[in-house]
């Protein structure tokens, strides 16, 4: 059974990214979203589809082919840019930071579709920062396998406990004002080049 | 430091932009110039609308477009400089090329004598009742989609009867020619030299073979701006007709590609791009360079420019004409603020706004700001001349 509120199609080739957005959209009512990733053939996927409203990633290099698409259609649902009528700027800004567009058929009411624009940037800023985290996460493993081969370094040359490599590596950080991982991968960097057993450590 | 934000698309003929931030030219300017790579001219349009951006890498018939009210938003754009001349070509695939070879020589890249051999082609497909070839564009406003018409149109060749036009974004063009998708495009570098890479097709023609010393893209920027910020609008043609004399220069060619060649700006291979600029994409009897980013005037704004965009709308059936329209489109080049700009820096820039386009057979000495400056050749290739001060006329006399 319908809800009544506008269907919705997502064009988005990140999988993930276009399922938080669904998942979002039919926690809130909407019951009929639809995901497009391949771009094949998408202009006939849409007249088929004839959704209210498209949401598009603004990475996607086919928003031209789109517009001109939505340009020549004789069909009198006829998608055109969000805000057009610059009725919402900040709304706008806002779509464009979280990369994020929209096209609504003509007609529509534009605060039927406030909601869904909203949820859109909400979850597209939502998987960037995560995105993000991902990032840090991946980086700050990548460090602690350096320190780890640098302390390995250390105590192969030095004969002493992991424990005193770990300590020796903190001084130095702390007497030249630099992070630890830094003072690694510059120690691990110079054994490379040195050739003095670059490939000891225990990461 | 004034800051300028700036969008661009991955082309060749982004040089301008790219070197006046990355040669210091912005800077020796006091100009902070921000520039961001995007993925489409929607995004460029979108973009200016909302102000993040200032100004922008443009295709020429964009901002014309935008003023006539013909595109999404209502923001009032203007182009107060041209990004150099030339700089596409048309790629068939192999089998459209190897068809055209067998009716002639097609080798010269001479546009009348390709285009009469896709003619015959598209002739006979016609009687065996074949579907029409398929040819992209990336835009319906550009430069790209208007001189593929008029050349087709040249040779007896109808478009959207005869041959079918798609709008496809450049970085799938080399892939869908390759899958047979498409049958041959127009577009800018480096995607013609990408898809040459991938023997995916062919160059038929070049741009500069259908219409000698043509305009290409342009310096867009919201009207609105320029006229609050008159010192930093000039300052920034300033800088940009700096980056153009360097980009221009025989010595920098290498550097040229290298820098275009970065991850952040065109993320393509150097040698992909150097055939654009050293000529490597011209025909054995091109007598025009394939893209000039400095010399004849190839950043003056000529408002015969943006005529001859608007009689190509009013051809293909963007807009109706009318007096004021044709206004709105002229007015949209600004000759007024480039030289204002320009004049004082001692460079020789043109007296006149417009030029009869075709009158120059060569390249001919003309009257500018001071001394000479060499103009043309800038002839059409069907001989026909455009004089905006007979669009009336022009726009009757043309055939759809």
């Amino acid at each position: 059974m319908s809800t009544g509120l506008p269907s919705v199609l997502i064009i988005d080739d990140n999988a993930a990214r276009a399922s938080i957005i669904e998942a979002g959209l039919r926690n809130a009512g909407h019951d009929r979203v639809t995901i497009i990733a391949e771009m094949h053939g998408i202009v006939a996927k849409i007249a088929t589809l004839a959704p209210d409203v498209i949401v598009i990633d603004l990475e996607n290099p086919n928003r031209d082919l789109l517009e001109n698409a939505f340009q020549l259609t004789r069909a009198v649902k006829r998608p055109i840019a969000m805000f057009v009528d610059r009725s919402d700027n900040e709304a706008m800004q806002s779509a464009i930071d979280a990369g994020v567009s929209a096209y609504v058929v003509d007609g529509l009411r534009q605060e039927r579709v406030k909601s869904i624009l909203d949820m859109a940037i909400s979850r597209f800023n939502a998987f960037s920062r995560l995105e993000r985290e991902l990032e840090e996460a991946r980086g700050a493993l990548e460090g602690r396998k350096i320190v780890d081969q640098a302390k390995g370094l250390i105590m192969a040359s030095r004969n002493i406990s992991e424990d005193a490599a770990y300590r020796l590596l903190r001084k130095t950080a702390m007497d030249q004002n630099r992070k630890i991982v830094e003072v690694a991968e510059g120690l691990v960097l110079s054994a490379g080049l040195l050739g003095s057993g670059g490939n000891g450590g225990t990461g | 430091m004034i800051e300028i934000n700036g969008g661009f698309l991955p082309l060749t003929d982004s040089a301008i932009l790219v070197v006046a931030k990355e040669k210091g030219f912005a800077e020796d300017e006091g100009i902070a110039l921000k520039l961001a790579r995007e993925t489409s001219w929607a995004n460029i349009r979108d973009r200016l609308a909302v102000e993040q951006f200032e100004i922008a890498h443009s295709l020429a018939p964009m901002p014309i477009a935008a003023n006539l009210g013909l595109t999404p938003f209502d923001t009032k754009l203007i182009a107060p400089m041209a990004l150099g001349l030339g700089g596409n070509a048309i790629t068939v695939s192999n089998a459209v090329f190897d068809a055209m070879a067998t009716t002639g020589d097609i080798a010269s890249q001479d546009a009348r004598q390709v285009g009469l051999a896709l003619a015959q082609i598209v002739k006979a497909r016609g009687e065996k009742g074949q579907k029409p070839l398929q040819f992209g564009v990336v835009h319906p406003f550009s430069a790209h989609n208007f001189e593929l018409r008029y050349w087709l149109a040249g040779v007896g060749i109808q478009p959207d009867k005869d041959i079918d036009i798609v709008v496809l974004p450049p970085v799938l063009m080399a892939d869908a020619l390759k899958s047979g998708r498409i049958d041959g495009f127009c577009v800018g570098e480096p995607w013609n030299s990408v898809a040459l890479a991938r023997k995916a097709g062919k160059i038929a023609t070049t741009k500069s073979a259908i219409w000698a010393s043509s305009p290409e893209k342009v310096l867009a920027v919201n009207a609105i701006w320029a006229e609050r910020n008159g010192p930093a609008m000039q300052a920034l043609l300033r800088a940009f007709y700096a980056a153009s004399i360097w980009c221009g220069e025989a010595e920098h060619v290498e550097e040229l590609a290298e820098l275009l060649a970065k991850s952040t700006y065109l993320d393509q291979p150097v040698n992909t791009i150097l055939p654009a600029l050293n000529g490597g994409l011209l025909g054995e009897k091109s007598t025009s360079a394939f893209f000039e980013p400095h010399a004849r005037a190839a950043t003056f704004p000529w408002q015969s420019h943006a005529l001859w965009f608007y009689s190509q709308m009013v051809r293909w059936g963007h807009v109706a004409h009318s007096d004021e329209r044709a206004l709105v489109a002229q007015e949209t080049f600004r000759p007024d603020i480039y030289r204002a700009a320009i004049v004082p820096t001692g460079a020789s820039v043109p007296s006149a706004n417009s030029k009869v386009e075709g009158a120059l057979r060569e390249t001919i000495a003309v009257g500018a700001s001071s001394q000479s400056l060499l103009l043309g050749p800038d002839g059409f290739f069907d001989d026909r001349f455009f004089d905006p001060d007979h669009l009336d006329l022009y726009i009757r006399s043309q055939t759809v």
